[in-house]
């Protein structure tokens, strides 16, 4: 008789549902894996050693593209490191800001996941409906910061400017006219918070509208329920956070159980699954999208009536501005120190984490009373759920292991950093 | 317990009950607990800190090596001119301005690797962060923690490939981030900041080639520390039972 033995497969880097650049070694017995050996490190950048070699302003543009579908989210940790560091409090409005600006993330973020997640699994349509909605958000960061992603919009000591009083609108071009163009700049004829107002009030429906396509869909629930089911013991030893953390049931969050920025002061809801499959962390994403709307409009809410500073004003950290530069000869000089030299933090380590939409996402910073950090490490949550894909895999079919690195909602840019 | 913030005496008092002398020092920093352990209880206190009901740290959230060659180090004077007049502060060895070739010398430093470790308890919604220093420079070995908490897996192999840090006791030490034959510990504060080779696929002999690397070293900002009055008595609270940082 013939020996049989495993087979040995490559599955990625190049390959679709690899979310980037996976390497994935399996151990496969016929069609079920039975070690599962992730490659990692191919979109490694070493963002911590260059941070060590730049003035503390300079890295903020490289916390956008470590996960770079939840660019300010990053940024946010950063900051307030630096900030808790230094020993200074944002203003009141830049909180707000933010909380907005983390919420408008995590509607990009898991809409990202969503459209990318049915699509591995071969649902196409969602994957259509969710960027349509996700490029009205794009439009949000533009307005602010003038990039898309990549927006370099948090700096220590509050935000980059206030939010524009007037929503860019769409230009008339061959392939964008008539009614269309119309229905496109209806939201946009007021101010930014009119159109991310406008955005919230309607994005409700567009949930449902995804979740008609998917929550009963018969195909959907037998290629996500009872996959990769984790539970909730197994979940905290392997160090899982966010949504894969509450799928499997426990109820942890850090907006609500270590705030930071203004999430003191807005009303949601941590929904938690039960199973701690890929379907219950479908559901979990789906209901914190809900949730995000919610706290986006009570953002929006407070930021329409309290308008004020958006950041300190503190020549020893924060630049001075233009105009102020032009007949003020110690603005000049501050301005100058700054750009050149940048700030010095006192010595001192902190770890500051936020909830990011894929877990903690923490910075951990140490300085040595210099203007660039002498240590700076930066706590992935996608990097502690990857660790976990050969507990998660082994058992399942070949097939699954496209679910998993879709439930897991990876992303290269912040695991290999 | 004096010393600590409201907030963090209790845990504070926990530690001290619970791991009294294995807890070399217990600081506080901006909010934040952070205990000193030596390598040779590092296992002992993590089972203790996981298992004991009043401390109760069900999850380790993160783990770093720091490497802290050229801590304190400033590469411009800015205290007193010369007779020449003030430093440039063109020159100096600090974090990318050195290449392979002019990199400084490993100086002997006591405590050069630190692990960092964070802790995170749900049931009591705390954080402590643990610090342990490896006993030899050359050859810096700390106890691995994968069987107490096993989400240090890749964050130790990380720590390993970016540091050189051994984790005794790890099932799987490989390397994870840096490329597959990859030679030297690139976060060490003595590797490079352009690396020592560089790689493109080769046209005539048809695969990918390594070369040792083209580019100059090119960072333009000195590290400068400035005594800034403001941050001089938040030092000392900081440095209090602390040495570094």
């Amino acid at each position: 008789m013939a020996e049989i033995r495993n087979f040995t497969m490559n599955f990625g880097p190049q390959h679709p549902a690899a979310h980037g650049v996976l390497r994935l070694i399996l151990e496969m017995d016929g069609e079920v894996v039975q070690r599962a050996d992730p490659h990692v490190g191919l979109l490694h950048r070493a963002t911590e050693k260059l941070a060590e070699s730049k003035p503390y302003n300079q890295s903020i543009g490289y916390m956008d593209r470590l996960d770079y579908v939840s660019m300010m989210c990053n940024e946010h940790a950063y900051v307030r490191a630096i900030e808790v560091l230094m020993g200074i409090e944002p203003p009141e409005r830049a909180l707000w800001i933010r909380t907005l600006y983390d919420e408008v993330t995590r509607v990009m973020n898991h809409l990202m996941w969503l459209g990318s997640n049915a699509l591995d699994l071969g649902a196409m349509t969602v994957f259509l409906y969710a960027f349509r909605e996700r490029e009205n958000l794009f439009d949000a960061y533009e307005a602010v910061s003038g990039a898309r992603m990549h927006a370099t919009y948090y700096r220590p000591g509050g935000v980059y400017r206030d939010l524009p009083d007037e929503m860019p609108k769409v230009a008339e071009s061959p392939w964008r006219k008539g009614v269309d163009l119309n229905r496109m700049n209806e939201w946009r004829e007021g101010s930014l918070l009119d159109f991310l107002d406008a955005f919230a009030a309607d994005f409700f429906d567009r949930v449902d509208d995804y979740e008609t396509l998917l929550t009963d869909n018969r195909i959907w629930k037998q290629r996500t329920v009872g996959i990769g089911a984790v539970s909730p013991e197994r979940a905290l030893q392997l160090g899982f956070t966010g949504p894969m953390l509450r799928g499997s049931g426990v109820e942890w969050d850090l907006r609500k159980k270590q705030p930071y920025a203004k999430y003191t002061e807005v009303d949601f809801d941590i929904p938690v699954g039960v199973n701690g499959d890929c379907y219950d962390r479908y559901l979990v994403r789906i209901e914190e999208m809900r949730q995000s709307a919610r706290i986006m409009q009570q953002a929006i809410t407070w930021l329409r009536n309290n308008p004020g500073p958006v950041m300190l004003k503190n020549y020893k950290v924060i630049p001075p501005t233009r105009e102020e530069m032009k007949d003020d000869m110690e603005a000049l000089i501050h301005h100058f120190k700054l750009f050149t030299e940048g700030y010095c933090v006192p010595e001192g380590e902190t770890y500051q984490a936020v909830e990011a939409p894929k877990g903690e996402f923490g910075c951990y910073m140490v300085s040595d009373g210099a203007n660039k950090p002498f240590r700076v490490h930066l706590r992935a949550p996608g990097f502690a759920h990857l660790s976990a894909m050969n507990e998660m895999a082994v058992g399942h079919m070949l097939a699954d292991v496209a679910a998993l690195i879709a439930t897991q909602d990876i992303v290269f840019g912040e695991i290999d950093r | 317990m004096s010393g600590f913030s409201p907030r963090n005496q209790q845990l504070a008092r926990a530690l001290d009950d619970v791991l009294g002398k294995r807890i070399e020092e217990l600081g506080e920093y901006r909010g934040q607990l952070t205990a000193r352990v030596s390598a040779e209880h590092w296992l002992d206190a993590a089972w203790q800190l996981r298992d004991h009901p009043e401390l109760d740290f069900a999850q380790l959230t993160d783990l770093c090596g720091v490497d802290f060659l050229g801590f304190g180090d400033a590469e411009w004077e800015t205290a007193a001119a010369t007779s020449s007049g003030y430093s440039r502060g063109v020159d100096g060895l600090g974090p990318g301005r050195f290449a392979w070739h002019e990199r400084p010398e490993a100086a002997d430093i006591p405590n050069r690797f630190l692990v960092v470790v964070h802790l995170l308890s749900l049931s009591t919604n705390r954080r402590l962060r643990l610090h342990c220093f490896a006993p030899d420079d050359e050859l810096p070995v700390v106890p691995s923690l994968v069987e107490v908490y096993n989400s240090v897996n890749w964050f130790e192999r990380e720590a390993f490939d970016l540091f050189g840090i051994v984790f005794e006791g790890h099932p799987d030490l490989r390397r994870i981030l840096t490329d597959y034959g990859f030679i030297g510990h690139p976060f060490r504060k003595d590797f490079p900041l352009i690396g020592n080779v560089t790689v493109r696929y080769d046209e005539d002999k048809k695969r990918v080639v390594y070369e040792p690397v083209e580019i100059e070293p090119r960072v333009l900002v000195p590290r400068v520390i400035r005594a800034d009055n403001r941050y001089v008595d938040q030092r000392l609270q900081g440095a209090e039972g602390r040495e570094h940082g």
